[in-house]
């Protein structure tokens, strides 16, 4: 094959390929071919590109120009214009919120330049289906490394140096959990590679086994070589097709290459890997239950100690590493423990993959150096928020974690900062809050995962997250009494402490910290039947503000409850006996008139029906 | 393919590591051929043919080949700019795939510009 001049680098993650990103890569070759350039430009289809509120998305190589927002009927021109006359095609480039330039090259947009990339080395660069292109980005290389010049003992020691971390949330030490594992007399061993991610708005594990899913075998590889195992299962859950297939495809390339089974590398070490699917119960996350599950029994956790090192899967010593500590491995291998020991704070090294949601503008997946701030990751990566809206909290580690206040933007990012301000860790998810979201309404929705994803084994979670969900759902009703605050908070406390595995300790999380930074709206709601986000349903209600309304009618034919009144240059009016609260109306009139209004914990204006609109006449033109 | 040894393995490497050179690759030389509805129409598109079968043939590595808009000189076409280094950019009219070949034999690996071919040396002032 001739040498292409142009790689068309089409992001095929989950996101994209929801965005259609498989249609937009027939589109693309069948255009390529009418043109003649099917030698001279190559279309590879990548993993998650991490940008994914652009998405569908590709970047044009050598030139790194990216193009977001596509659309089948975009190609056409893009193809003639950039693949065929070297024309980069402006409208399709990125363009920052209220700024009119866009910014063409993928390494100028503020998203990508504050990342620093390790784990996430090869995202978008290959293609994941193709081992070959992993081996071409030195995939493999730590291995050799390992198998050639490296004791057991000395990998263990060399993960301990690194200071690498747990990333699938509780932050143990990789190296220390390792040790432990492969002191035990016992054999075999076995290492388990966990991708069974739960939290809502959280799609880091997904992404990696998608964009790079070589990196978690040879890091897996290798941590098999340390402990001393033969085998290995990688548990993800069956609601990740995607992910599933291409670590399927992996694995089986590896196993080609003579880099997974019998005498790796001829090297007289041997490991196997097989892919075990959950079907998706939160609970499977903690290792315990994982265990239980793979063993085909109920996934409930159990006591520990013994911890799954000493006494794991099958009665073995197993070692449980989440996917994004595995593929950090080989880079730590690679590189050594000294390099990767500078990046990060005093006790978090490296760096670690977030997926920033929510109201933020750029919303995508982002790995970042530990002892960033959250304000460098808000308003230079992400943007910042939409709308002109005030940023208000933001929940880390999913519905484990909790609320981090705006007060506290400052805050360096690692393991123990976020559990001193009551959040943690956790995998890595980050729902990005504005001053529409009402705190207590939020502390409700994570209580309705917990509460539904509890296993029921202990009590206290399984009858406390039902408790506490009850408070919750009166006080965003407006039926708050006194002391509720007070109970919840004491019962939060009570199922911390006598819970058993990581979900029961952790779910009153996001209650006691938005409970801690967000007291007053706690309090609005109770004592002045007030959500000052003006977002629980039953404390507030729209109504048109008689001086705005243009009458254009436009609420009124949206209205799905046909609860307003209005005629042509009559003013409208919400009759509050129909309204649904669905916000429709307020979604739809215009900015300009921006008529329609939220009230809370006052009387809301009667407005009379029949009064026509005061138009101003318009000032004529000077000639 | 069969299951590799170690040795296999890094030479796999080594013949994989060009193919995606494009990706990750530092260039020393860009070659950009003008291809306007002009340029195309006096035949660029076998200019560009040329210069990427010189490139597989050089196996060079660090050598970008591109296109771009009308260069401004229909007249000239097909037209192609070659930047060196830090030498100062080359444009060549009237290319046709001989002159190509010797270009790129002479300017782009041998490093001595072609006067014959060559419109000018240098670029015209942005802004």
């Amino acid at each position: 094959m001739a040498t292409a001049r142009i790689e068309v680098m089409l992001c095929t993650g989950t996101g994209c390929v929801a965005g259609g990103a498989f249609r937009l890569k027939e589109v693309l070759e069948a255009e390529l071919a009418k043109h003649g350039l099917r030698e001279e430009v190559s279309v590879i289809p990548t993993g998650c590109n991490g940008f994914c509120g652009q998405g569908p998305l590709m970047v044009a190589m050598p030139e790194k120009i990216f193009y977001g927002w596509l659309k089948p009927e975009s190609i056409p021109y893009l193809v003639e214009e950039h693949l065929l006359k070297g024309r980069p095609v402006k409208k399709l480039m990125f363009t920052p919120p209220e700024k009119k330039e866009p910014i063409p090259l993928l390494s100028e947009i503020p998203f990508f330049k504050k990342q620093r990339l390790l784990v996430l080395r090869n995202k978008g660069i290959i293609d994941p289906e193709r081992i070959d292109d992993y081996i071409a980005r030195d995939g493999y290389t730590a291995l050799e490394k390992v198998l050639t010049s490296m004791h057991p003992e000395e990998i263990i020691e060399e993960i301990i140096a690194s200071g690498l971390r747990g990333r699938g949330g509780a932050g143990f030490p990789t190296g220390i959990k390792w040790k432990v594992c492969r002191n035990e007399q016992k054999t075999p061993k076995y290492i388990i590679c966990n991708c069974d991610e739960g939290d809502p708005g959280a799609f880091m594990d997904r992404s990696v086994f998608e964009s790079d899913p070589h990196s978690v075998i040879e890091g897996q590889t290798i941590a098999a070589y340390a402990i001393g195992a033969s085998h290995g299962y990688i548990y993800v859950r069956t609601e990740y097709p995607l992910a599933i297939k291409r670590m399927q495809l992996a694995i089986q390339q590896a196993r080609e290459y003579g880099l997974l089974g019998e005498n790796i590398l001829d090297s007289g070490f041997s490991f196997n890997l097989e892919i075990r699917e959950g079907s998706g119960a939160f609970v499977c996350g903690e290792e315990t239950s994982l265990i239980h599950s793979i063993e085909g029994k109920s996934p409930e956790p159990r006591q520990r100690p013994p911890f799954p090192a000493q006494v794991g899967i099958w009665g073995c010593p197993t070692v449980i590493n989440n996917v994004e500590t595995l593929a950090t491995v080989p880079v730590i291998i690679n590189r050594g423990a000294e390099w990767f020991s500078k990046i990060g704070t005093a006790t978090s090294k490296g760096t670690k993959i977030f997926s920033l949601v929510g109201k933020i503008n750029n919303t995508g997946l982002i790995e970042v150096p530990m002892g960033i701030t959250l304000r460098e990751i808000i308003y230079e990566i992400g943007g910042g928020i939409p709308n002109n809206r005030k940023f208000k909290a933001v929940q880390t580690g999913g519905p484990s974690g909790g609320c981090i206040p705006a007060s506290l933007m400052d805050l360096p990012i690692d393991y123990e900062s976020l559990t001193q301000a009551g959040s943690m860790m956790g995998s890595g998810g980050m729902i990005v809050m504005d001053e529409d979201t009402c705190m207590v309404d939020v502390a409700k929705f994570f209580l309705q995962f917990t509460n539904d994803e509890s296993c029921g084994k202990c009590t206290t979670c399984r009858e406390g997250s039902e408790a506490l969900l009850e408070v919750l759902t009166r006080i965003t009703n407006g039926e708050g009494r006194e002391g509720d605050i007070e109970f919840l908070e004491e019962l939060g406390q009570a199922i911390k402490d006598a819970s058993m595995c990581g979900l029961g300790t952790t779910l009153p999380n996001p209650v006691l910290s938005t409970i801690r930074y967000f007291r007053d709206e706690y309090e609005a709601h109770l004592t002045y039947k007030r959500c000052p986000a003006k977002a629980c349903k039953n404390l507030m209600a729209f109504w048109i503000d008689p001086a705005l309304c243009q009458a254009c009618l436009i609420c009124k034919r949206e209205c799905p409850a046909e609860s307003i009144y209005g005629e042509k240059n009559i003013i409208h009016v919400i009759d509050q006996t129909k309204c649904t609260k669905c916000g429709t109306c307020f979604d739809v009139c215009p900015p300009r008139f921006n008529a329609i209004k939220k009230i809370s914990g006052e009387p809301i204006p009667v407005v009379e029906r029949g009064i026509p609109v005061e138009r101003k006449k318009k000032a004529p033109v000077p000639v | 393919m069969p299951r590799m040894t170690i040795e296999e393995l890094r030479a796999k490497r080594e013949t994989v590591r060009k193919g995606i050179y494009l990706r990750e690759g530092e260039f020393t030389c860009r070659i950009t051929i003008h291809m306007g509805t002009c340029g195309i129409a006096a035949g660029a598109r076998a200019i560009v043919s040329t210069f990427l079968d010189e490139l597989e043939k050089s196996r060079r590595k660090d050598i970008m080949v591109t296109t771009s808009g009308c260069a401004g000189l229909c007249s000239k076409e097909p037209m192609a700019t070659i930047e060196l280094g830090d030498h100062p950019p080359v444009k060549y009219i009237e290319l046709t795939p001989e002159k190509t070949r010797k270009i790129f034999a002479e300017h782009v690996l041998g490093g001595n510009a072609v006067p014959a071919f060559a419109l000018g040396i240098g670029s015209e002032k942005g802004g």
